[in-house]
């Protein structure tokens, strides 16, 4: 790899844009180019033709988590999604519990979460979260995340507190199909107790939903 | 992929090391990484990155320092190992081929 090629793959990591790099496995000349297959599947692979062989490896942008509720929970679970490469926004009108003491080295807003939300526009590449268990904070994120192509969305709260959060949008008319898109009651059923296990039994499901075949 | 390693590799660039790169680039059955996994490695030997369970990283490293004094690129495939001829290879039973190249 040249010098040259790997600045320019950070530079475009720094901007996060998402960049292919391909490389000639004989000769080892190499391109970056913005659009590729192995992009769109984000999965190297080796393409083979006239002999020559081309292997094309694809730098996404991280994932990303956005949790609404700086709780407890959330506190273990920034530093899970940290770890597991999740580019982390933590968002709570209450400065309160968004203190950075609490929260270092992530995002963090106090916007209001339907326009925190709106801002932050999920993609397929974010997990949604949501934790701060009051339906007046959870509900306008959860909103937004519905319509979004978010590949996870997943609220904390009982069976039936999950029960009461159906009814509600049923009654903002969203369709059966689009509410089953929420985990809840949140979490892998691990029977965590502490933060720290509810944030496993989340980070597990999460990973789950992206990488198990379906 | 994550572009941490990269990172790792400008760093230990800047501070005048020769560095190698080596890449999984193909796998077939049950491989523990998958295709872009990477490992870097430093002219004194200091890795970085996976691209096995470690069953095979030492070879990789061993080829690593002779491509960077060479700089020219090699393809290296592991097999299964076989334990009675102290092979290197890999334990799952799949295999993995991986490019070597050197930072240039």
């Amino acid at each position: 790899m040249k010098r040259a090629t790997l600045d320019a793959l950070l530079a475009a990591a720094a901007d996060k844009r998402a960049v292919c790099r391909v490389v000639d496995l004989e000769s080892g000349d190499e391109r970056i180019v913005d659009e590729a297959p192995a992009l769109e599947s984000d999965r190297a692979t080796l393409e083979e033709a006239d002999g020559r062989r081309a292997f094309f490896q694809p730098f996404n942008p991280p994932l990303r988590m956005l949790i609404i509720g700086a709780v407890h929970v959330a506190q273990a679970l920034t530093v899970m999604a940290k770890e597991l490469g999740y580019a982390v926004t933590v968002i709570d009108p209450r400065s309160a519990f968004l203190r950075a003491e609490r929260f270092a080295d992530v995002d963090r807003t106090d916007d209001w979460p339907d326009e925190a939300m709106t801002r932050l526009a999920p993609d397929r590449r974010t997990a949604v979260v949501l934790l701060s268990h009051d339906p007046k904070i959870d509900d306008p994120a959860l909103e937004v995340a519905l319509k979004s192509d978010a590949f996870y969305i997943g609220a904390l709260g009982s069976k039936r507190t999950h029960a009461s959060r159906r009814e509600r949008f049923e009654a903002r008319g969203f369709d059966a199909a689009t509410i089953d898109r929420i985990h809840g009651p949140i979490g892998l059923d691990i029977g965590a107790k502490s933060p720290a296990e509810i944030a496993t039994s989340i980070v597990a499901e999460i990973t789950a939903e992206l990488r198990r075949p379906r | 992929m994550s572009t941490e390693l990269l990172e790792t590799a400008r760093a230990w660039h800047d501070a005048g090391h020769a560095v190698a790169i080596a890449t999984v680039v193909r796998t077939w059955g049950s491989s523990p990484r998958p295709a872009g996994s990477m490992l870097i490695v430093r002219d004194d030997l200091l890795f970085v990155g996976s691209v096995s369970g470690g069953c095979v990283e030492g070879r990789v490293v061993d080829e690593a320092a002779q491509v960077m004094e060479a700089k020219a690129p090699r393809t290296l495939t592991f097999g299964v190992s076989d334990e009675e001829a102290w092979d290197v290879g890999l334990a799952c039973g799949g295999t993995i081929e991986v490019f070597v190249e050197a930072l240039t």
